[in-house]
């Protein structure tokens, strides 16, 4: 059976503000919601080399990806919506042409998936963990 | 419908052995979300169950939350009857993980806590935004839950053999009053574990149905296509495109603008958004991402299956006679390859997936009401966590309420279609703001409000002057024609639509936005600094 109980170590850092370093506020006081002033300076990470490199990486990555899968699902649409003579032709058996393209929709989907995470975990998360190394947060 | 097809539709149905199954599942269910309930009343147990499921965990609830009676009645009942179009909504439905992935998933982890109100409004003016985002968060868990409860009254026909109108009213209301029990004592953290259970038991009975047809002819899908084809009463077009929506310009258009729709809407349903909240950090809200594809892509694969092999075993005129019209396609399958007891399991099944997936609406629903309006615009933050969770669990009764009663109204459509719905108005509503708020820089009050109250009068206008209402023969209400918008689904026109609305807004407003506060989510959602 699974285990429905969880130690309480393993709750979002939000709740517990405790778990908060110190360090974060200048006034030393756990603050419960950390969008006000003496919390990390937001503006300075911001404009750090790192975060913008990050930032960069990020969207270079997944704008262009995103264009790609949609324009390649949008093509499939107008395919089985307008070339019914092109998705009717047999391919193997009973199976046609659009049943072939369907499916290939659902590897891609697989594919993109997969790329993505490889990319996140080795391009994305070192550089984050980095960050907010120097911005004094510890890893969760 | 005459009673000789009603009859034959339930030729073979237990009803006694479909009850067991289905309460069953209900028992065991109702002990897991109360073991799982701390009894805490602080708002982050109830609306994110403390952020303590890990992704695996929660990509499958994942699932099991998207996984809609939609997928598993109306996609199958739609290909069997339709054909090969009916496939384009398991495409649609995989597909749109990626935006989820890509765009949405890790960086509203990393900005929110409860609801989408709390992204949206974060750099912006806090109560109008909280009042728009609260306000499409209601509009489309309704739709999406119409679109549930619509297949129960037909589901309660088939498996229980009731088909007095006061009957089946009565157990929609039971349904509705189990699902109310789940969110009232388990909150989010209950709500998460039965979508678990459910999901596991939706995959298993989904491959277990495909692999067993795939054998009956001898593993090949070809002959299975074929046999489908020769039982149907399109032949040969049942495998083509077109089917459904083929038949003249309009419809073809239809059919682009409901995959649109499709693709656009997963990734702005506020209770799909909601769930990112009950991991502890990013990685794993990615990780909920790739479970969920995963466990997605094993289901939508076998739907295909299921959809032509209720074409071939079953036949269409026998489901379109049957009680519950194409939805009742999957079932009827069950019973033909595995008699009442298989009957019975896919029949629990089904009514284990509408009380899931409602009660994950409700859920939403409540925290939105009780988070974004009670919390934040009446109380302007200050509110006491306790009455926050009492506001909630009232909402969540509320809700249920409404859910019956419209589960009592609705009937009739394929619910698949109804839940496309939900996405367009999702999609529309929602998207634009959520993309916008994320990724530009200006983005201000103005260009969200523009962008949600747009895109939701939009769409809802357009469904309303659709052919859906009014003017057709299987419109919501006959003999009036007031419809003028030639399409069912209006995503092609709103969701852009919205997109233009946000923009526009954003340029002609008079609020600036924020930089420091701009400077705070950017960090924020990239890093989760702060979060």
């Amino acid at each position: 059976m699974y285990h429905l109980e969880r130690p309480t170590v393993d709750r979002n850092a939000l709740e517990e503000t405790t778990q908060l370093p110190v360090i974060l506020f200048t006034h030393g006081e756990p603050q419960p919601v950390p969008r006000t002033p003496g919390g990390p300076d937001y503006g300075r990470i911001q404009h750090s080399p790192e975060f913008v490199s990050l930032r960069r990486r990020l969207r270079r990555f997944v704008f262009p990806l995103s264009l790609l899968f949609f324009a390649w699902y949008m093509t499939y649409v107008l395919l089985a919506a307008y070339a019914h003579d092109f998705m009717s032709i047999k391919v193997a058996g009973e199976i046609n042409v659009a049943i072939v393209l369907g499916l290939l929709q659902f590897v891609t989907t697989i594919v993109i998936t997969a790329v993505y995470v490889r990319f996140a975990n080795r391009t994305l998360d070192p550089r984050v963990a980095r960050i907010r190394r120097l911005a004094e947060v510890a890893d969760r | 419908m005459t009673p000789e097809t009603l009859a034959a539709g339930l030729e073979g149905s237990d009803p006694v052995v479909n009850t067991a199954v289905f309460a069953l599942f209900v028992a065991a269910t109702l002990v897991v979300v109360y073991r799982a309930s701390s009894r805490a009343s602080s708002t982050s147990d109830y609306y994110a169950a403390g952020g303590a499921f890990t992704g695996r965990q929660n990509g499958i609830a994942l699932s099991g939350d998207f996984l809609s009676a939609a997928s598993f009645l109306g996609i199958a009942g739609s290909i069997a009857i339709h054909g090969y179009d009916g496939f384009l909504y398991s495409i649609g439905f995989l597909v749109a993980w990626l935006v989820d992935l890509l765009l949405i998933a890790e960086l509203l982890r990393n900005t929110g806590r409860f609801t989408m109100g709390d992204v949206l409004s974060f750099r912006m003016k806090q109560r109008p935004v909280r009042a728009a985002a609260a306000t499409s968060t209601l509009v489309v868990s309704f739709f999406y839950m119409l679109a549930q409860m619509a297949g129960a009254g037909g589901l309660v026909a088939l498996l229980l053999d009731i088909h007095g109108g006061v009957g089946q009213s009565l157990i929609i209301g039971g349904v509705g009053l189990v699902m109310v029990l789940y969110v009232l004592v388990g909150g989010m953290k209950g709500t998460t574990w039965v979508q678990i259970i459910k999901a596991a038991m939706l995959l298993v009975c989904a491959v277990l149905m495909t692999v067993f047809l795939l054998g009956k002819f001898g593993f090949s899908l070809s002959n299975l296509l074929s046999s489908a084809a020769d039982r149907s009463p399109m032949g040969g077009r049942l495998l083509e495109p077109g089917g459904q929506y083929g038949a003249s310009g309009t419809s073809k258009l239809d059919f682009v603008s409901l995959a649109v729709a499709l693709v656009l809407g997963a990734a702005a349903l506020p209770h799909v958004l909601m769930r990112f909240y009950t991991v502890p950090n990013s990685r794993e809200a990615r990780r909920s991402v790739v479970w969920a594809t995963s466990c997605m892509f094993v289901f939508y694969l076998c739907t295909l299956v299921i959809g032509f092999g209720a074409a071939a075993l079953v036949g269409p005129e026998e489901i379109k006679g049957a009680p519950g019209g194409e939805n009742s396609a999957a079932p009827l399958l069950a019973l033909h390859i595995g008699g009442s007891l298989l009957l019975g399991i896919v029949a629990a099944v089904a009514f284990a997936t509408i009380l899931a997936v409602v009660a994950g609406l409700t859920l939403t629903a409540s925290a939105s009401f009780a988070h974004d309006v009670y919390a934040n615009i009446f109380k302007r933050g200050k509110a006491e966590p306790k009455d926050e969770v009492l506001v909630a669990r009232l909402t969540a009764v509320v809700v249920g309420v409404l859910a019956i009663i419209g589960g009592i109204l609705a009937n009739g459509q394929n619910i698949a279609f109804l839940v496309a719905l939900a996405f367009a108005v999702a999609a529309s509503a929602n998207l634009s703001t959520l993309l916008f708020s994320l990724f530009w820089k200006r983005f201000n009050t103005a260009g969200t409000l523009c962008g949600i109250y747009g895109g939701l009068l939009a769409c809802l206008v357009l469904v309303l002057f659709s052919p859906v209402v009014s003017g057709e023969p299987d419109s919501i209400i006959k003999n009036v024609d007031f419809h003028w918008f030639p399409l069912r689904n209006p995503g092609l026109v709103s969701i852009p639509f919205s997109f233009l609305c946000g923009f526009f807004g954003t340029l002609f407003g008079k609020s600036k936005a924020d930089p420091a506060l701009h400077a705070e989510m950017e960090v924020r959602s990239l890093t989760g600094i702060g979060s």
